[in-house]
């Protein structure tokens, strides 16, 4: 059978890839040039193969210098495939042209290097086949997911450095231009910190977001440790209960808090959220705290309490100094539910002063207001979670993997 | 000696179960009045005929005004009150209005008399009942006496005192299931109960199977691994708010780069409103499809805000995984895909079990996300958006607090399915 043989494989992939990279470098050319550009598959879809075979054939000898004059060979094919002008574009833009066909072409050999190698273009055995496979489908997979991941927010980010008009006349052209000063470039960040409060908003979420993990933790963390280590009647059904309430979701509980939060005037209100906040994130806190404290060795607490330490003692000298991690990943993980809720402080908050971010960025959401003003300000909501993130990421991943079935 | 020990132990057992729920009961407060109190008032309101204006409390607006000159000893002149109802559906019963009458100032007459009274200085009206939108006016004429002062003797400087009952929808022990008949025999009932369990079912599992994906991928150890491990997790620990909109304005018809990216290459006429059409054809050998488009599209952002999490445990899971064993089946001869399918996946059911019923449940919880891509047009309307729709949009908090009802009871179910599975694995 055909399908068997290393060389049916070359010719597969080369043809798979090189569309691949076809496509993915024609979007980015439209991207950084902002014109249309044509899009071709008919002459990839045999140079490509080509380059396959050739690197299956020729898997003996290669060697930098090997590498190189295919590259520019495959470059000079597609050139000469499209009669000189890939993509149909201006010939002003030609210098960018061949950089982006080099590119294809580079990643292209590239791939056939990484889904290829070593394969013989003979027949091959089932195990080489999947390894064949596997190796092809983890390359495109791993592209693909990086990519889809950020695609929205890198259009998070451009929109909001880009002024009215050029969004209106070219939606396509997603460059930075670096020509203009920092001032017209930042404009809409400073529109919204001078004229729509947005210092405001990130006082409040601050606020309301550290109170919350500070109430949290003062509550969940000698109740997770009852949980944990006292003999207390009825636990199991305690434990039960606590993930149930950890699953009710706040659309259930809203109408009943607006009506009751409207009667008493907390609602419009930080104090209102404050008081909110916590009892959402407690049981989660005290979910993930009690497996914490249960993985410590009760010795340590039984050797302690042999030494006339009372229980609240070794909860402040012993459990929390030992799980410190766990408390800084719990407290990152409550900072986050806090500062990313949304339909609370929604529903709660009319006065404008009094606004979190998310709260404002809502406000933001309206035909009258700019699109890269609503994109700016999903960037500063956005900003304070990655730093912490990126800073903590391997305490955040414990919490999330501990807790984090929830959001 | 046996006895003292156990005499010591009791107590001891004692002390810890007093001192645990000392520990506890914090929690056990804030929990029942946040929690449990509002979910219990929620199946009350769900029987109650009551909008969103009756969240207003009926109130007695008293305003005072003089008329004609105070100064003048000669000449009458008028101290009023006006009263209205504020309330537009609501009567006030036992209204009683109180005041004080500076001492400088001899009433002559007092309308209307048949309900006030001047005892001293002292002014009661008892209006008895106002009706709803109704008002009227008490009337003082007066005039200075001898113990007239300039200062003192203002009469508004005193504010009067009102007290008033009124019937409260909230409070009152009136009941119908009315709102309950509306939310299931609405016709739109069946296509809410479809929408949310397509949703649900697509999101849920899409999350998970590219989660699976995404942990074989990473499980391969490459140069920039754990970078990329960091970069997976952004869409999930970024706000909701942030994301949704970034992906509104990525899919928009006038100026969004999809749309304009795909006219330009000419794989569409003209541009597709991704998330306001709620359906598309399409046309595969002849036949014509209406496919879901806005709703597919909701859920390819769940999958895509979601798909981390799954990753995630399922990573950590296969790394705690003892490498020996793929070894063994590598030097038997197993080939990568009967490794996974033989080794890997009856290892990572259980969690992926899990996983399935913990997402199943919180997927079918999810409002955000819906509410802020499309608004739950376009045939997106999922119980809980339609919580908010009835609730806050149509103004029926009762009908709202009745779909909360029915949300309730889903999850309640499935809660104890979870619960009653994952006893049988460890998690």
């Amino acid at each position: 059978m055909f399908w068997k043989y290393g060389l049916f494989f070359s010719i597969l992939s080369g043809g798979v890839w090189g569309v691949f990279w076809q496509i993915f470098f024609t979007v980015v050319g439209i991207l950084i040039l902002g014109t249309p550009l044509s899009l071709e598959l008919s002459q990839i879809m045999i140079i490509g193969p080509i380059a396959g075979i050739l690197y299956i054939k020729s898997q003996k000898l290669l060697s930098i210098k090997f590498h190189l004059t295919v590259i520019i060979i495959i470059t000079l094919l597609i050139f000469v495939s499209h009669s000189g002008n890939p993509y149909q574009a201006e010939d002003e833009n030609q210098l960018i042209i061949f950089m982006l066909i080099l590119l294809t072409s580079f990643f292209l050999w590239l791939s056939l290097n990484h889904s290829l190698y070593n394969l013989s273009p003979g027949k091959l055995s089932k195990h080489d086949i999947e390894s064949f496979f596997i190796k092809f489908i983890w390359g495109i997979g791993l592209i693909i997911l990086i990519l889809i991941t950020l695609i929205p927010f890198y259009i998070m980010i451009i929109t909001s450095l880009k002024n009215q008009q050029s969004l209106i006349l070219n939606p396509l052209d997603l460059s930075i231009n670096l020509n203009t000063d920092l001032k017209t470039l930042f404009n809409s960040y400073i529109e919204l910190f001078t004229n729509f409060n947005f210092h405001l908003f990130l006082i409040n979420s601050f606020i309301v977001s550290c109170t919350t993990v500070i109430i949290t933790l003062f509550f969940s963390i000698p109740g997770a440790y009852a949980l944990a280590r006292l003999r207390i009647p009825n636990k199991k059904i305690f434990s039960g209960t606590v993930i149930l309430i950890y699953l009710i979701p706040s659309i259930v509980l809203i109408i009943p808090l607006y009506a009751i939060f409207s009667y008493i005037g907390l609602r419009n209100s930080l104090l209102g959220l404050i008081l909110v906040y916590p009892a959402t994130t407690i049981p989660v806190a005290l979910y993930m705290l009690r497996g914490y404290f249960s993985a410590l060795s009760s010795e340590i607490d039984d050797a302690a309490l042999m030494d006339g330490l009372s229980r609240i003692q070794i909860i402040l000298k012993i459990a929390i100094p030992l799980s410190k991690p766990a408390i800084v990943s719990v407290g990152l993980y409550v900072f986050m539910i806090a500062w990313n809720e949304f339909l609370i402080a929604f529903m709660f908050l009319d006065d404008p002063n009094i606004f979190t971010l998310s709260r404002g960025i809502m406000s933001l959401n309206s035909s009258e207001i700019p699109q890269q003003h609503l994109m700016a300000g999903a960037v500063i909501a956005t900003i304070p979670v990655m730093i912490i993130f990126l800073y903590l990421e391997k305490f955040l991943i414990s919490g999330l993997s501990a807790g984090g079935v929830k959001g | 000696m046996t006895n003292i020990v156990k005499k010591n132990q009791n107590t001891l057992l004692e002390k810890e179960k007093k001192l645990g729920l000392i520990l506890l009961l914090p929690t056990i407060l804030i929990v029942l009045s946040v929690v449990i109190f509002p979910l219990l008032a929620n199946f009350w309101i769900s029987f109650k005929p009551i909008s969103l204006g009756d969240l207003r409390p009926p109130k007695l607006i008293v305003k005072e005004r003089i008329k004609g000159k105070l100064s003048d000893k000669n000449q009458l002149a008028e101290i009023q009150y006006r009263y209205r109802n504020s309330s537009i559906k609501y009567d006030l019963e036992n209204v009683i209005i109180k005041d004080m009458i500076p001492n400088g100032f001899t009433v002559k007459d007092l309308q209307p008399a048949q309900f006030c009274k001047l005892k001293l200085k002292e002014l009661t009206c008892n209006l008895d009942n106002v009706s709803s939108r109704s008002s009227g006016k008490i009337i003082l004429k007066v005039h200075k006496n001898d113990q007239w002062q300039k200062e003192l003797d203002n009469p508004k400087k005193t504010k009067p005192l009102v007290t008033f009952s009124s019937k409260n929808i909230l409070t009152s022990f009136e009941f119908n299931t009315e709102n309950f008949k509306k939310v299931f025999s609405a016709s739109e009932f069946f296509e809410v109960f479809k929408v949310s369990f397509y949703y649900t079912i697509f999101g849920t599992a899409g999350a998970l199977l590219v989660g699976l994906l995404a942990a074989q991928i990473l499980q391969k150890s490459f140069r920039g691994r754990s970078i990329v491990r960091g970069l997976l997790l952004f869409p999930y620990v970024s706000p909701v708010i942030a994301v949704a909109f970034a992906w509104v304005i990525l899919f928009d018809p006038f100026s969004g780069i999809v749309n304009a990216m795909l006219v330009q290459m000419n794989v569409i006429d003209k541009p597709i409103n991704f998330f306001g059409q709620k359906y598309t054809d399409i046309i595969i050998f002849g036949y014509v499809f209406k496919f879901p488009l806005a709703l597919s599209m909701v859920i390819a952002f769940e999958i895509w805000r979601y798909f981390p999490l799954s990753f995630l445990f399922i990573l950590a899971r296969m790394q705690s995984f003892p490498e020996e064993v793929y070894d063994a089946a590598k030097i038997d001869g197993a080939s990568p895909l009967q490794q996974f399918y033989y080794i890997s996946l009856p290892f990572l059911i259980g969690i992926m079990s899990i996983l399935f019923l913990l997402r199943f449940i919180w997927t079918f919880n999810k409002f955000d996300d819906i509410f802020l891509l499309t608004g739950g047009n376009a045939g997106t309307r999922t119980f809980t958006v339609n919580v908010y729709e009835q609730a806050f949009a149509i103004s029926n908090l009762g009908a709202g607090a009745a779909v909360a009802v029915v949300i309730f009871i889903f999850l309640l179910t499935f809660s104890l399915l979870f619960i009653r599975y994952s006893k049988k694995e460890t998690f």
